[in-house]
């Protein structure tokens, strides 16, 4: 075989028309580097909000009160006052499975200490709530079960609260005024950053369920109950059980709606990477049309490519090429354009979507299969569009070519 | 299959008939023609002649119609494209009127080009080493590296010669080989010519010019389609001879690019 002089024979024609050949590559450079940045910056954005969901914690189950049977978590915050203290405390003692349960009694309102005040949100929860959202602290002691059986004024902060409130001050041990009432700061949170809604997790203050519910809100029922299961797999039986569990606690005739919500993690996870999912998908549509572009450049090229060299073809048919070397010859020509116009174009996509995180913080995740996959297409772009070129000159009639003007 | 050992090229009969549309073309009609080895033949006629139609023919190009062609003793006329493809590379060189020559292209790789479709794989030396020899043997030593744009016409030509000598192969065709060039670097191809000619190579040219057609042993005239002289040159012009009767018009060294 002769490939490997054909592959020579290209090169050399390729290398003849450089400021052609670069161009024509760049029509596959920014696609593939748009697909490769475009993809990334979507993989990104999800995981992201994958790595949002996962801070909530793991193995979670989420039973919110009051019914919901329009679409999402958020309308379900109802607090239509169906979840009590038992049902937290039947849940923790019936499912099998279950390793940590927290009643949450949530509130708005005003805080103050010193001179200072500030506008937060207060979580009743019980001494598990640390457990269940992986939120160890940064300094100082959580409450414990003997706290939260007496209702005890003890609490703790998160970090942008205790700035707010206690600026460099050591906020442990300092007493924090709630509806007048005052609580002793036991210690303060690791940042946790924003949720997947967009809200600051670490501005918020947390007390027993208990001291919230006498003290705070004045209410005797629970919003939700956050639950955790020990192992993945008891995820799915556990939620069945606590719905079951519920419905008959709540007397609730089969056929009859549930009163109350349950969501698991990978529930909510999926709603929350749908949106990030569509993103990716249409920001690598778009990028894959500049690929295509792209493509229709090369084919383009090539085509003008073939009729301007119409007598160099009847020369090296003259000197004995076989179209078959004519047609091989003019296909390397266009895979080598596109495939050399992936390569770069990966390292364009790859330097752009790091740019852009550091530059937009925006973050991006490039993965290998993407990066072979557009490799991958930008070779069979140089196939597919080179093919039909390279096909009419090989088909020429060499006498017809050496007299072409 | 194998003829008489002295005739390279031997046509038995041939016509050849080009079919456009509902037009029938019969561009020749029945050339019988035996060329031995070492003769420098030049083909002449006017346009329309048949002479470039018979040349395709000689030159593998083409198909016969009908007829035998006989190369170096080998029936030829019914082989496939791929076939006839080897045979060129093989057996044929040829120089064109215009040259030819791959643009933006050194001397050397438009010399190499032939062995890059051959047989055998070279490696770049030796396709270097091949190349640069036959460039020397046409007086090219040192303009290896130029592009068809920085060498004269004759310069060019003689690239173009190189070529066609690569593969030292049984016929050298050239087609109006002086059409494009000045009377002085005409003598100086035509002496070129009859150097190889006296090494041995065989040689058929078209042309229309009889001066330039002097230069060569014999001389065949078609008309119509056929052959309607066919003779020894009796006053044969020797190129070193004439090359001096003929000022150049300039200094043919011409660099453009």
């Amino acid at each position: 075989m002769r490939l490997g002089s054909t592959f020579k024979v290209a090169f050399r024609a390729l290398r003849r028309n450089k400021l052609r050949s670069a161009l024509t590559a760049l029509g596959i450079i920014i696609g593939v580097g748009a697909v490769i940045a475009m993809v990334g910056i979507g993989s990104g954005a999800k995981a992201q909000v994958e790595a949002q969901i996962a801070s909530l914690g793991e193995n979670v189950i989420l039973v919110f009160s009051g019914s919901t049977t329009a679409s999402g978590i958020r309308t379900g915050w109802g607090g239509a006052g169906t979840l009590k203290i038992e049902d937290a405390e039947a849940i923790r003692r019936e499912v099998p499975g279950v390793s940590a349960v927290s009643e949450e009694v949530p509130s708005n309102t005003q805080i103050a200490a010193g001179n200072q005040n500030w506008f937060t949100r207060v979580l009743g929860e019980s001494a598990d709530y640390f457990d269940i959202r992986q939120w160890p602290l940064a300094e100082g002691a959580p409450f414990t079960p003997q706290d939260v059986r007496s209702a005890n004024k003890v609490c703790i902060i998160g970090k942008t609260t205790a700035s707010q409130i206690f600026g460099n001050d050591d906020p442990i041990g300092q007493t924090l005024r709630i509806k007048n009432v005052p609580f002793s700061v036991l210690g303060v949170l690791i940042p946790k950053g924003l949720s997947a809604q967009g809200l600051d997790q670490d501005d918020v203050v947390i007390m027993p369920y208990t001291s919230a519910m006498k003290r705070v809100s004045g209410g005797t029922t629970l919003r939700n109950i956050n639950i955790q299961v020990a192992n993945a797999s008891d995820l799915e039986p556990a939620q069945q059980q606590i719905i079951a569990l519920l419905r008959q606690r709540h007397n609730i005739r089969p056929g009859r709606d549930d009163d109350f919500t349950v969501r698991n993690q990978q529930e909510i996870a999926q709603a929350a990477t749908a949106t990030t999912e569509v993103m990716t998908g249409l920001l690598g549509a778009i990028a894959g049309v500049s690929l295509v572009v792209g493509g229709i450049g090369i084919m383009n090229i090539m085509l003008v490519s073939v009729t301007e060299r119409t007598r160099e073809i009847g020369t090296r048919m003259a000197v004995g090429a076989h179209g078959r070397d004519i047609l091989t010859q003019f296909l390397i020509e266009a895979v080598s354009l596109s495939a050399v116009g992936g390569l770069l174009g990966i390292i364009l996509g790859i330097a752009a979507s790091k740019i852009l995180s550091v530059w937009k913080d925006w973050p991006s995740l490039i993965s290998p299969s993407s990066i072979i996959i557009a490799f991958m297409v930008s070779a069979a772009v140089g196939i597919f569009f080179g093919f039909y070129p390279a096909r009419t000159a090989s088909r020429l009639d060499p006498i017809d070519a050496l007299r072409y003007e | 299959m194998t003829d008489n050992g002295t005739s390279v090229v031997k046509l038995v009969d041939v016509h050849k008939i080009y079919r456009s549309g509902e037009m029938e073309v019969h561009a020749v009609r029945g050339v019988s023609l035996e060329i031995a080895r070492g003769e420098f033949v030049a083909l002449m006629g006017a346009s329309g002649s048949g002479k470039s139609t018979l040349m395709n023919v000689l030159g593998c190009l083409d198909r016969p119609t009908s007829g035998r062609y006989l190369l170096d003793g080998h029936d030829v006329s019914h082989l496939s494209r791929d076939q006839l493809a080897d045979i060129r590379n093989q057996k044929l060189g040829f120089v064109f009127q215009n040259f030819n020559l791959l643009p933006r292209t050194s001397a050397r790789e438009n010399v190499e080009l032939p062995l890059l479709y051959g047989k055998h794989h070279l490696s770049n030396a030796q396709l270097r080493e091949r190349a640069d020899r036959v460039l020397d043997s046409v007086g090219l030593h040192g303009r290896e590296e130029h592009h068809p744009s920085q060498l004269s016409g004759g310069q060019q030509q003689r690239v173009a010669i190189a070529r066609a000598l690569i593969n030292n192969p049984e016929v050298l065709l050239a087609d109006e080989p002086t059409g494009n060039l000045d009377s002085h670097t005409s003598v100086e191809i035509m002496g070129i010519f009859q150097e190889l000619n006296d090494r041995g190579i065989t040689i058929i040219m078209v042309t229309h010019e009889a001066d330039i057609a002097a230069f060569a042993r014999r001389n065949v005239i078609m008309r119509d389609g056929l052959v309607r002289s066919d003779r020894a040159v009796s006053k044969r012009l020797i190129a070193s001879q004439e090359v001096g009767k003929i000022a150049p018009v300039d200094d043919m060294v011409q660099p453009l690019g």
